[in-house]
């Protein structure tokens, strides 16, 4: 895994080097520049200083060739024989040169400056001619001099340098540890907090490059936390939900169990089978429910045709015993609602089931579109109690008018599914009794 | 013994009332806490079974108007919220005892039977008198040790009277124990069921107070 704070160690260091070693180069070069100038002055003022110093007669230039004059040049003394002086007839023959100068001429050309090689080393010679003494003056040092000051130099930045760069490495090692203080302090929270730890994590103190990150965490165990108490609530709930009906089979069971009367019995197994419907359809919700709340921020989009859907349903939901018949008026065959498929047939499918079920013997459940765009289903039950009606979509609630196998979930699954794409579900008692439910695009 | 069911569960109020009925107990039933309410201001009861969701309030308004009355019948909760405390707001409420659903009916029988004895302040499950001795659990009577066969209705007004020893009952107020109020009774039904007693017991067991009721005959 890649280390931010080795990561920013690295690059920290390399350019910090790279700065470095640029600025030593250009040190060098400048130096090496300067220490050119510098001595290439002297030459020349050396060069004119024996020339003038020979017309004023202060060195007697001795004709005789072999006769040889030192001349004590000194100019620093840690750089020993750093400037040799030659003095040559214009005829060729060496008048007198300075100790530790070469025997051989130092240079062939007349005036300014020249490099040659002698003896396997470079010399940088500065000539000057006196014609009036017949004389020329060679005044050189060797390259190897200057080679040297400027290794000095650059030595003498390296060193400390050299000395300097762990420290400095040291230095960004531990500004970069500080800096990352912040990112070190989340981890370590992170991983010190147990998994069901869904608190937020302290933001306060940390800077203001984490803050986002620490944002959207923080949010993220928000969301996970409330999906978590959604799920803890339902399971509750279902628990809670289930265990009545269960509660009702074991007696009815236990009443088959115990009674001699063969019309008893009868009557208690015909009890278990409508609990074991009720109870079918109520686990059936539970998980209607469960899917519609699992992502509760998603809106769903789609369109559907209202009439199908419908004749499908009323097809399965018609109850044939009770002589109960699903009208679809023809217009909503031409109907088509903004609600994703899934979701209208889940909505439909409660109402209709809630129609049917609170119908009377031969009732009718009639389904027309609505003037509003929507779609209206209408039934002959005994509506709801206008005091239920604020209640009557929570979950579980279960109005007086209840049907036999209501579990009090339809309407909160139709209003939720409905809801999902931005529809509404609103309930009337209507005026010559009965319920009308009206799904509608949202005010 | 009388016994209401106020639970709005369909299947689980049919299952209680017959079951209960097998256990020998007299079941009326009811759905809602309205209904509830109705009832108990208007007839007697043993003991009462009460769910505490109902579908226009909670079971516990029901036992709280209840004792507001100064209405000591017994109470048994029966409810999906069995939490330790759930079940302490019930018993504080002023309920005796309490089930968790999915119940055992037959638990739910001991426990009404346990309640109506803890009231009428009987020390044994047996019910004792003069030689008699009736067996609530098993729904079985001794005279003297020997087992008596009676019918249902025979055994529930023997019950009756001796759930309440030496006490003169009406003809109504048996009728009331026996009979839920969906019922019809035939006027002389109870003289009926005294007669068959008389017959399997000995003709003083029962005695006759006229103009007023009856009850058992013989002292403690």
């Amino acid at each position: 895994m890649p280390s931010i704070s080795k990561r920013l160690f690295i690059i920290l260091a390399v350019t910090t080097s790279l700065v470095w070693l640029s600025a030593v180069v250009w040190i060098y070069l400048s130096t090496r520049a300067e220490v050119e100038r510098v001595l290439d002055a002297r030459l020349m003022e050396a060069g004119r200083m024996v020339s003038s110093l020979i017309v004023s007669q202060e060195i007697v230039v001795d004709s005789t060739p072999s006769s040889t004059t030192g001349l004590p040049l000194r100019a620093y003394s840690t750089y020993d024989r750093q400037l040799s002086c030659q003095i040559w007839s214009l005829q060729g023959a060496l008048i007198g040169r300075s100790d530790g100068a070469p025997d051989e001429r130092l240079s062939e050309h007349a005036d300014g400056f020249s490099e040659t090689v002698i003896g396997g080393e470079t010399w940088r010679v500065y000539a000057v001619t006196n014609e009036e003494l017949g004389v020329r003056v060679l005044v050189g040092d060797s390259m190897w001099i200057r080679d040297r000051l400027v290794n000095d130099v650059i030595r003498g930045l390296l060193l400390p340098a050299l000395l300097i760069l762990p420290i400095l490495g040291g230095l960004i090692w531990l500004s970069v540890r500080r800096g990352l203080e912040p990112l070190r302090k989340i981890a370590g929270d992170l991983e010190t907090r147990h998994a069901s730890d869904l608190s937020p994590i302290d933001g306060a103190a940390t800077a203001t490059e984490i803050a986002p990150v620490l944002h959207s965490l923080n949010g993220l165990f928000a969301r996970v936390a409330g999906l978590r108490e959604r799920e803890r609530n339902f399971t509750a709930f279902a628990a809670h939900e289930l265990r009545t009906p269960l509660a009702g089979l074991k007696t009815q069971a236990q009443v088959a169990l115990a009674s001699d009367d063969a019309a008893i019995r009868k009557q208690a197994l015909s009890q278990i089978v409508i609990g074991v419907d009720r109870t079918s359809r109520l686990v059936r919700q539970l998980l209607d429910m469960s899917s519609l709340e699992a992502f509760d921020q998603v809106e769903r989009k789609g369109s559907v045709r209202a009439g199908p859907v419908l004749r499908a349903l009323a097809e399965e939901l018609a109850d044939p015993v009770r002589e109960v018949t699903v009208e679809i008026s023809p217009a909503l065959d031409m109907l088509t609602v903004e609600i994703e498929p899934e979701l209208f047939t889940l909505a439909a499918r409660n109402l209709l089931e809630n129609a049917v079920n609170h119908s009377p013997q031969s009732g009718v459940v009639r389904c027309r579109a609505a003037e509003t765009g929507g779609i209206v289903i209408e039934d002959d039950g005994p509506g709801i109690p206008q005091e239920e009606l604020p209640r009557i979509t929570e979950r579980f609630f279960r109005g007086r008018h209840k049907a036999a196998v209501g579990s009090g979930l339809g309407l909160a699954i139709v209003e939720l599914a409905l809801g999902r794409s931005g529809w509404q579900l609103q309930l009337f008692n209507r005026e010559t009794g009965g319920l009308s439910a009206v799904i509608g695009v949202h005010a | 013994m009388r016994v209401l069911i106020v639970e709005d569960d369909a299947v689980l109020r049919d299952g209680l009332r017959v079951g209960l009925g097998i256990g020998g107990f007299n079941t009326d039933a009811v759905e809602t806490c309205e209904e509830a309410d109705a009832v108990l201001k208007n007839h007697e009861f043993d003991a009462l079974v009460l769910d505490l969701m109902l579908p226009d309030g909670s079971g516990l308004d029901v036992l709280k108007s209840m004792r507001e009355r100064r209405d000591t019948t017994p109470v048994l909760l029966l409810t999906a919220r069995d939490r330790v405390a759930d079940r302490i707001v019930g018993l504080d409420a002023g309920a005796d005892d309490y089930l968790g659903k999915p119940f055992d009916l037959d638990e739910v029988a001991a426990r009404l039977r346990a309640l109506l004895r803890r009231a009428a302040g009987r020390p044994g499950a047996r019910l004792e008198w003069n030689g008699l001795s009736l067996d609530p659990a098993k729904q079985k009577v001794e005279q003297d040790g020997k087992p008596v066969h009676l019918s249902r209705r025979e055994y529930a007004v023997l019950h009756t009277l001796m759930a309440h020893p030496g006490q003169i009952l009406s003809r109504s107020r048996i009728e009331e124990k026996l009979y839920g109020w969906q019922e019809e009774v035939e006027s002389n039904a109870i003289e009926v069921h005294i007669h068959h007693l008389r017959a399997k017991l000995g003709s003083d067991a029962i005695q006759t107070v006229r103009g007023i009721g009856y009850r058992l005959g013989g002292e403690m």
